[in-house]
């Protein structure tokens, strides 16, 4: 057959998927098939892009020319300029937001410049739903590799070697993890990956399931070969519908093609993957939690030891990793230990990937080598802050992490000092705040999710959680007192020592480092009764004042719960304890004689 | 589909496929040489379309890894078709009257040695970008 000249690959992610990319993808084909030129030119649904601020995404290869925020009714306009005359669309391509002016390709932008695409690597370039796709970059070549090249333990080793680490969170040396599962000895043997992504903004695992379903299941086989297992699990949240699909269609194709099922490359190796849905729970990302969901049981986490290596999926030894660990493994075997364990840091090896979200210019999934600062992420990938802001400080590693601030805008983030600083990795979420933010409400925002959250299996959790929710709600209402603050961290500490698994333990994370940053807030939040970035509704009076209203009525008029009151041509005054501080008088007024105090 | 039982099949496989990537494999790799054909009204009336594609066949038979795309009127109308070659860390070169004569010793000289062959058309404006 003869080579396309030129590859129109189409976001299909989540994100751009709900903004009508596979409506553009249909309206490209129609149009090139009209033109007759759909032997030249291919169009291909990819993975997510990671820049989803500007979705839906259609890049051009090979001059990759990026298009963002493209409209199905725009497939023409590309096809007839771009594709047949070979003009760009200016007004479609990316912008560069400080100067002003258009980039034609992806390698000029810097929201990719500082990026390295490992784990992400075939995210937004191949079709994921195509295993073929898959196999010309370089795909099954590591299980190949391992199974007819190396001993089980080599594997193993090249993976220690490596200094992998569990992209999940905790940060576990991936290698040793599969050490102690190949010792243990038994009929049967289990590898599980934890799909259960759940951390508010993360949104890595879906992407890598959606955008590159195949590098998870070759990970996974070696896995199985290294520790002596012939089955993989994948526990995945049903709300993940897309990733799912991607998933069983990678399963089949990888069974049809022989990668999956018995005697795979000729060896004596057995392997095959089942899928295991999850109804949604967060404590079900706890991997003890998450073998019992599986099990048919309640999620809720048991004491370790015995660890799920030891005994976990039917007692039998387990070994679970996360998906964005398994995405990293195939490479590692293909370019080597010693390829990988040159990018990272000292302790933290290789890359990790973020979900940018909150007050910053590119929202985004972006992945970067350990050791990179907060500052080229949030100002050079990320764009800076949203309306020109001022940054105040990043929430990393979700309800279990914590927040950073300028003083750590130059720390090199890793693993150990992302928990020196006070947070930690988690899965990888970045929520940007702006001086906007009350860092109290954050505190409170997180944990009201772990309340939720929580199994209720122990009392520290279930009930000192609700405690510790209790005084930040009265903290927030204005109704605060010194000796809250004191039991607040009292609390804290006690829960952290005590609570039976990861999710309690690391719940107080968000409130003791808000209190540890931000300790000015929480007083100004009991004594003055304030809340200096607006967010705490209770602290906030909306006053009118009397030498700008000219009594047009308008605010009164329109307010929804009739707290203002006064005569025409007189100025009006707000009844605080009405008022419900929706902010439609501000709105309204014309005068700007309404403001927040 | 027949299942892949060796690593000589996966080979085989990926081999078969590779045609079908190329383009796109190519785009994502850094300092590869670029070739730019105009491909404009002009360019294709006077025959950019054929040397398109005799280059993207002729560039694989002689194992040359290239960059090869389509772009707008390079302004050049007296001279069509023209192409741009531009190898790593060096300005680019514009060569006009291009036919299939002049893209082989372009490719065979140029590109794969650097060596300059007749048909450069000297740069004559400057860029906004860069």
């Amino acid at each position: 057959m003869a080579k396309y000249k030129m590859h129109v690959l189409v976001c299909g992610g989540t994100g751009c998927t709900a903004s009508h990319s596979h409506e553009i993808t249909d309206n490209l084909k129609a149009v090139l098939r009209d033109k007759g030129l759909e032997e030249d030119i291919q169009v291909i649904l990819t993975g997510c892009f990671g820049f989803c601020e500007k979705g839906p995404i259609v890049k051009i290869m090979p001059d990759n020319t990026f298009y963002t925020e493209v409209k199905p009714e725009d497939a023409k306009e590309i096809v007839e300029e771009h594709i047949i005359k070979g003009r760009k669309v200016t007004r479609l391509l990316y912008t560069d937001p400080e100067k002003k002016e258009h980039v034609s390709d992806s390698k000029h932008m810097g929201f990719y410049k500082k990026q390295l695409r490992i784990a992400l690597r075939n995210c937004g370039f191949i079709d994921p739903e195509n295993i073929e796709e898959y196999i010309a970059n370089d795909g099954y070549a590591a299980v190949a590799k391992c199974l007819t090249e190396y001993t089980p333990a080599q594997v193993i080793d090249e993976i220690k070697l490596s200094g992998l680490r569990g992209r999940g969170g905790g940060g576990f040396p991936t290698g040793m993890k599969w050490e102690i599962a190949s010792k243990n000895h038994a009929d049967q043997k289990y590898v599980v990956c934890n799909a259960d992504e759940g951390d508010p903004g993360a949104f890595m695992d879906r992407s890598i399931l959606e955008g590159d379903p195949h590098s998870v299941i070759e990970a996974m086989t070696i896995n199985g070969y290294a520790i002596g297992a012939t089955k993989g699990l994948i526990y995945i949240r049903a709300e993940y519908p897309l990733a799912i699909h991607r998933l069983q269609i990678a399963i089949k194709q990888a069974r049809e093609y022989g990668l999956l099922g018995k005697n795979i490359f000729g060896t004596d190796f057995d392997f095959d993957i089942e899928l295991r849905y999850g109804a949604g729970a967060f404590v079900c990302g706890e991997e003890t939690a998450l073998i019992h969901s599986m099990e048919g049981k309640r999620g809720e986490p048991t004491f370790k030891p015995p660890f799920p290596a030891q005994s976990g999926y039917l007692q039998k030894p387990t070994n679970v990793n996360n998906v964005e660990t398994y995405a990293n493994v195939p490479i590692i075997i293909l370019k080597g230990a010693n390829w990988f364990n040159k990018i990272g840091t000292e302790k933290s090896k290789g890359t990790k990937v973020f979900a940018l979200a909150g007050q910053i210019n590119n929202v985004g999934l972006i992945e970067v080598p350990m050791g990179i600062t907060l500052r080229e992420i949030i100002y050079e990938i990320g764009g800076g802050i949203k309306n020109g802001r001022q940054f105040k400080a990043v929430q990393t590693g979700g309800p279990s992490g914590g927040c950073l601030t300028e003083k750590h805008l130059d720390t090199p983030i890793d693993y150990d000092n992302l928990i020196a600083a006070g947070s930690m990795m988690g899965s990888g979420g970045m929520v940007v705040m702006d001086e906007t933010s009350c860092m109290v409400a954050i505190a409170k925002f997180y944990l009201e999710f772990t309340c939720e959250e929580s199994c209720g299996k122990c009392s520290p959790c279930r009930i000192g959680n609700k405690r510790m929710l209790e005084i930040l709600e009265r903290i927030t209402k204005g109704q605060g007192c010194m000796e809250d603050l004191e039991n607040l961290k009292n609390l804290a500490t006690v829960i952290k020592d005590t609570a039976l698994c990861g999710l309690g333990q690391t719940s107080p994370n968000p409130v003791l480092s808000t209190m540890n940053n931000f300790w000015d807030e929480y007083v100004e939040h009991v004594k003055d009764k304030k809340c200096r970035a607006g967010a705490c509704k209770s602290l906030m009076q909306y006053v009118i004042d009397p030498n700008l209203c000219v009594g047009c009525t308008s605010c009164a008029r329109n307010c929804p719960v009739n707290a203002i009151q006064g005569e025409k041509k007189t100025p009006h005054v707000i009844n605080a304890e009405i008022c419900i501080k929706c902010g439609t008088c501000i709105e309204k007024c014309k005068f700007n004689a309404i403001s927040i105090k | 589909m027949a299942q892949i039982k060796s690593l000589a099949d996966l080979k085989a496989l990926k081999n078969s496929i590779h045609e079908k990537m190329d383009t796109r494999v190519k785009g994502n790799k850094d300092g590869l040489v670029q070739v730019k054909v105009a491909m404009a009204t002009c360019g294709i009336a006077a025959g950019a379309k054929t040397i398109f594609n005799y280059i993207m066949e002729q560039a694989d038979k002689k194992g040359l890894e290239i960059v090869l795309s389509q772009t707008g009127c390079m302004g050049y109308c007296h001279a069509e078709p023209t192409i741009e070659v531009t190898l790593p860390g060096k300005e680019p070169i514009v060569f006009g009257h291009v036919d299939k004569a002049k893209a082989d010793e372009i490719m065979d000289k140029y590109i794969k040695n650097g060596e300059l062959v007749e048909g450069i058309i000297p740069v004559n404006y400057n860029t906004i970008d860069k």
